[in-house]
């Protein structure tokens, strides 16, 4: 196993030893090597087989709105360890192991925005902070942007990518499934429509609770989203789980999610479905999408790779 | 073991419980009639009244003098689990009247291990969401150890619905391991059916007493648990993670479960400290399952206190206040 991850690893990066060791990367799925701007141009979705890498809080949302036009809300909550919990490690010292690998102060980053000229408020999760857990203040977080944007009068855009709630807290964080869904509550009030994107991963209380009582729930292709994770269903039933189990595209079978959509054409689907439920003009045409526009550039030759992944679904 | 607090009375709690019961159902009775015929009779009933002020005091003190050992949390979480521990259904025997079961939630099946229906509690006209684990192993199996599929959550937003309509108040008696961890349940939307159960408790026009009993697990307890009033057991549990599954996640061991338990705070006197429940509800000393009578006496008592309190709130009010109190937890630190 070590050796064999050893080899790939050599075979992944045929630059390794030179100056620019970043060039290239290995798609996780296909194992093929990507040139990492190819990567990029297709906002980390795999050029060759669409698997969709998972992304940073702050990625997702210069892949999600219209350059420069974020404007953050969250940060000014912070973290706090009132359990004294302790377990291989103290929870302050994961906190801060957390605080410094990804810069933000806990597993969310919400604030408003534009997609397409259309304004909306955003909270987006980030799995690499403690993998995306919830505690206290991605409660608080998605509360404020929920009643931040019933006050302001726009509709709220949320992505999940999170393992569930967060054990250092305890019952605490168990509460705030109830709290956030309480906040919701006021949007739902003020007519406002509330769309939830899933992202790999989204599971436990996060699945059970704000992220699937949107008015409508998008999946990225591939996506892991359910409930209890696989390896606990596979311990209390101990036979093992069919293929695609748990994945975006079962659930769009099973009618949990309204679509599965690739990242490619997500700015364009949340446009067309949040500017007609908040009763506004759709997109025109010369106003052209930056992002998908360099797309079209970058190669034309993907289109068809695209449709041809498509039809394979 | 029934164990006789205070010397001066020889009666076991239970017995003295069972007394207090009798005696407040007689003056309810004597109440009634005087109403009914526009006698007074205050000559019998304070007396009586007086009577059983006296006798609660009593088996109050009874209670508090005994000296309770320090307890680890850990065993307090074999309580929680002990064989013989009340379930749901005997509360419901040794408490109410007239309560008939409903099934099914008219979409998919019927779960035998979160079960409900109309009922007196303490004749109080009420819509009863029980989680129910089984009594014998027959039972346990039957009912999945109280874990629920989402058809169990959809049956209880049905009952809330109903209750609503009626104008009923809403008894939750919350004891599960967690919802329940299978491949049916998450194709059926387990994440889904929990979180749409906690919506319609945070939209319900009725108030909602919700009393964690044995074992609050996680998302499969707190689908049934956004009351009004939150109450639990002296020595019930109530966390995000049962403590084997935290000790599997953390050291990859779930015989680290005491470990775990210690960490996570999750007694009943650590959540009456953290603001996540109202109230703990007093057990007879060593645990509920060595005198269910009594244990059934003090969640009757404290569950009608509950229900009363909040009777007096508009459907407004009940909106209001059951946000609020959700809306305000959690700990964190600002600026």
């Amino acid at each position: 196993m070590a050796l064999d991850k050893f080899f790939r690893r050599r075979r992944a990066q045929p630059t390794e030893g030179s100056d620019i060791p970043d060039l290239w990367s290995k798609c996780p799925a296909c194992k093929e090597n990507i040139y990492n701007k190819d990567l990029e141009a297709e906002l980390y979705v795999c050029p060759k087989c669409a698997f969709h890498h998972r992304l940073s809080a702050r990625r997702r949302v210069e892949v999600l709105l219209d350059q420069g036009t974020f404007m953050q809300q969250s940060g000014h909550v912070r973290p706090v360890d009132v359990l004294n919990f302790v377990d291989t490690e103290t929870y302050p010292a994961r906190l801060l192991r957390a605080q410094r690998k990804t810069g933000q102060p806990d597993a969310i980053l919400t604030g408003t925005g534009e997609l397409l000229g259309l304004k909306l408020t955003v909270a987006v999760m980030d799995f690499e902070f403690s993998g995306g857990s919830m505690g206290s203040v991605v409660g608080e977080e998605i509360s404020r942007a929920a009643e931040g944007a019933a006050q302001a009068g726009l509709p709220l855009l949320l992505v999940a990518a999170s393992g569930g709630a967060r054990m250092q807290e305890s019952a605490l964080s168990l509460m705030q499934m109830a709290k956030t869904t309480v906040a919701l509550e006021r949007l739902s009030k003020a007519g406002l429509p509330y769309i939830s994107l899933l992202t790999d991963p989204t599971t436990g209380g996060v699945t059970a609770s704000f992220a699937t009582i949107a008015d409508v729930i998008v999946a990225e292709p591939g996506a892991l989203i359910g409930f209890a994770g696989p390896r606990v269903i596979q311990q209390t039933i101990r036979q093992s789980l069919p293929e695609g189990f748990q994945r975006s595209e079962f659930l769009l079978e099973h009618g949990m999610v309204d679509l599965v959509t690739d990242r490619r054409e997500q700015r364009a689907v949340l446009h067309s479905v949040l500017s007609i439920l908040t009763r506004q003009p759709g997109a025109k045409p010369e106003q052209a999408d930056p992002v998908q526009a360099d797309l079209v550039q970058a190669d034309t030759s993907h289109a068809s790779e695209l449709q041809a992944s498509g039809g394979e679904q | 073991m029934s164990v006789s607090p205070d010397p001066s009375s020889p009666n076991p709690v239970s017995s003295q419980q069972t007394i207090l019961t009798e005696l407040e159902a007689r003056l309810g009775d004597l109440k009634a009639t005087a109403q009914r015929t526009g006698s007074d009779l205050s000559a019998i009933t304070l007396p009586l009244q007086a009577q059983i002020e006296a006798l609660r005091a009593r088996i109050g003190a009874a209670l508090a003098s005994v000296p309770t050992p320090p307890m680890s949390r850990w065993e307090r979480v074999q309580l929680a689990r002990a064989p013989g521990r009340p379930t749901s259904l005997d509360y419901v025997e040794l408490l109410t009247t007239d309560f008939t079961e409903l099934h099914g939630d008219r979409a998919y099946g019927d779960d035998p291990a979160l079960i409900g229906g109309p009922a007196r509690w303490q004749d109080r006209p009420v819509m009863l969401l029980l989680q129910q684990k089984g009594r014998d192993t027959k039972g346990k199996i039957k009912r999945r150890f109280g874990m629920s599929n989402p058809e169990g959550y959809r049956k209880a937003i049905r009952l809330m619905d109903l209750a609503e309509k009626c104008g009923l108040p809403i008894i939750c008696l919350i004891d599960t391991p967690g919802a329940y961890p299978g491949i049916a349940a998450e194709e059926r939307g387990q994440g889904w059916a929990i979180a749409e159960s906690i919506q319609r408790m945070v939209r319900l026009r009725v108030p909602a007493v919700c009393a964690v009993i044995g074992e609050g697990g996680s998302g499969g307890a707190l689908a049934v648990g956004v009351g009004n009033r939150v109450l639990i057991m002296e020595n019930a549990w109530y966390s995000v993670i049962s403590p084997e599954a935290c000790a599997s996640i953390i050291w990859k061991d779930p015989a680290k479960a005491p470990e775990a338990a210690e960490a996570l705070r999750l007694t009943a006197p650590d959540l009456l400290e953290l603001g996540i429940v109202e109230e703990v509800i007093a057990e007879p000393p060593g645990g509920a399952h060595l005198d269910p009578a009594a244990s059934a006496g003090f969640l009757g008592e404290v569950v009608s206190r509950h229900l009363d309190e909040l009777a007096l709130l508009s459907a407004e009010e009940l909106l209001t206040q059951r946000g609020e109190r959700f809306r305000r937890l959690g700990a964190f630190l600002e600026g």
